[in-house]
């Protein structure tokens, strides 16, 4: 018998929480696109375990479009981390701040 | 009393894709070298990938390395060689006061409470098979089939909504990383 839908849902929970931790507190721009994709593959874990549980492929079918959607949005993301690397040389999110209040 | 329950390898290949998903996602919240962090990354997108199969997702799976490991952390690698940020961040810093302890505060409180209010009640409830009008999906040998089914009958419109997605992206990208050609004097790249 393989093992129950729980235990990788509180995985899932689990590798969550730390992406969302290191997308609050770690300062580089980088860093912070991999915590976001952590965040997303912990999304996908939770999606195919109710897949298999509920014996519905539809789980499967999202998972392949948050697949497609975490491509684009790493593209577009890593551009424009190069285009204000060219402004100031720095990936840091601190120093980005002339929009402030 | 755990190996009685349920099967042995089961459990370990649960307790494998654990392991690799929890190793790696701290790697790559800690270590302070992006090139470090990216490749924890790729240890952590194994670990889903193990925890897919053993779910009998298997095309999933595959997707999982070619995509993931294949094509978005060799994006990374690539961007952090490209602009050579490849020095070390002060991870001991800490620019704004108790920023880190709010942000555990707020991470425990999220996914302590979800668990505990899970744990009070079941995991998954709901109607089986929906989708494919009671019929039970295939395990063991692979749904590439089914799920091949339904992303071209079902979700048609959704994928063809995430090719114009695709060819969107890439042509912004190369609009950001685009260099200007007849650049002002203050926007001469380094």
């Amino acid at each position: 018998m393989n093992v129950p839908a729980a235990w990788y849902l509180v995985l899932a929970a689990l590798l969550f929480g730390v992406g969302a931790f290191g997308l609050l507190t770690r300062r580089s721009a980088l860093i912070m696109f991999m915590c976001l994709e952590l965040m997303l593959n912990a999304v996908n874990l939770t999606f195919v375990t109710f897949s298999r549980t509920l014996s519905d492929i539809s789980g499967q079918a999202i998972v392949f479009f948050v697949m497609v959607v975490a491509a684009a949005e790493v593209t577009v993301g890593l551009g424009i981390v190069v285009a204000v690397f060219r402004r100031r040389s720095s990936t840091s999110v601190d120093e980005l701040s002339e929009m402030k209040g | 009393m755990i190996a009685s329950a349920y099967s042995v390898p089961s459990v370990l290949i649960f307790l494998t894709a654990a392991l690799l998903i929890l190793v790696g996602a701290i790697g790559v919240i800690t270590l302070r070298h992006p090139v470090h962090a990216a490749l924890s990354l790729i240890m952590t997108l194994f670990g889903v990938a193990v925890a897919f199969v053993a779910q009998s997702a298997d095309f999933l799976a595959a997707v999982q390395i070619i995509v993931y490991a294949g094509a978005i952390v060799v994006l990374f690698l690539f961007v952090i060689m490209f602009l050579g940020v490849d020095r070390r961040e002060g991870v001991s810093v800490e620019p704004l006061v108790g920023q880190r302890a709010f942000a555990a505060l707020g991470v425990v409180l999220t996914v302590g409470g979800l668990i505990a209010l899970m744990a009070r009640s079941h995991w998954v409830t709901g109607v089986m098979s929906v989708s494919s009008a009671g019929k039970a999906i295939s395990t063991g040998q692979g749904n590439v089939k089914e799920l091949g089914t339904a992303v071209f009958t079902t979700y048609l419109f959704a994928f063809e909504a995430t090719a114009a997605l695709l060819i969107i992206a890439v042509v912004g990208a190369v609009l950001l990383a685009r260099r200007e050609r007849n650049v002002d004097a203050e926007e001469v790249s380094p």
